[in-house]
């Protein structure tokens, strides 16, 4: 069984809204006992998320959680938009492809640095992005 | 919030004390390679010390004052990235290829000094 409690939700609109949603996101795994290196990690895993939100759909929601298991919990980070969708997701989960003028590392990266990572995207419709990290 | 640019003889320092939006970053870069023209600087030191995270998007900024420095003439060290920054950076393959580190303020002046002679 598992629980989910959501502790903040970020309307992101300006490059502003994402300095405070990964700071918020560090202060919340560093209050769930994550070590520093992973409070890093998901703060720049936050920062990653709402850069491709701002630039791709303008704008969008990211929510921070907390899954509770038995044996285990996790910070949850949700980035939601209703932008115009990721034509191919499979080439842009992969390290070097750009539709933009970053480095193609944002989601490719952001996978690498969180344990779980879902990207549900539909043409038109929007994106959503569900990454995990859980404390050991 | 801008970043303050010091002057110290022919070295200029950019002291990043806080979290930058994109946008701040980008007019600290501007900022910098114009300063380096006006004060003739053959030196710059980027202290990120303040930096809570150091994104794609902040590694190519860094990298892009150190190449825009270069372009003009002078040299770019960055010094202060902290231990659990660097440590996400690595994960993330964001290496800052081609630009020269140091430990802290020190370190970065004292490489700086080996580069180009200055008093």
């Amino acid at each position: 069984m598992s629980l989910v409690s959501s502790d903040a939700q970020f309307a992101i609109a300006t490059e502003a809204d994402m300095v405070i949603a990964r700071q918020k996101g560090r202060e919340i795994a560093q209050s769930l006992g994550f070590p520093i290196s992973d409070q890093a990690l998901i703060a720049t895993a936050i920062s990653e998320l709402t850069r491709n939100m701002l630039k791709y759909a303008g704008r969008g929601h990211l929510s921070l959680a907390v899954e509770q298991q038995p044996s285990r919990k996790a910070i949850v980070v949700t980035a939601v938009d209703n932008g115009p969708g990721i034509a191919d997701p499979v080439l842009a989960m992969q390290d070097g492809f750009s539709s933009g003028d970053g480095l193609g590392l944002g989601l490719p990266g952001t996978r690498r640095i969180m344990d779980d990572f879902e990207l549900e995207t539909k043409l038109g419709e929007g994106t959503r992005i569900t990454a995990k990290k859980w404390i050991r | 919030m801008a970043v303050p640019i010091l002057r110290q003889g022919d070295v200029l320092i950019g002291s990043i004390q806080a979290a930058l939006t994109d946008a701040e970053m980008l007019s600290f870069q501007t900022e910098l390679s114009e300063r380096v023209g006006a004060h003739r600087s053959r030196g710059v030191v980027v202290d990120v010390t303040g930096l809570d995270v150091i994104d794609s998007f902040s590694a190519r900024t860094l990298q892009g004052i150190a190449q825009t420095v270069k372009l003009r003439g002078a040299h770019t060290v960055i010094v202060g990235i902290q231990p659990e920054v660097a440590f996400a950076m690595v994960q993330l393959g964001l290496l800052l290829d081609g630009v020269s580190t140091a430990l802290d303020l020190d370190e970065g002046m004292a490489r700086l000094k080996g580069l180009i002679g200055t008093s």
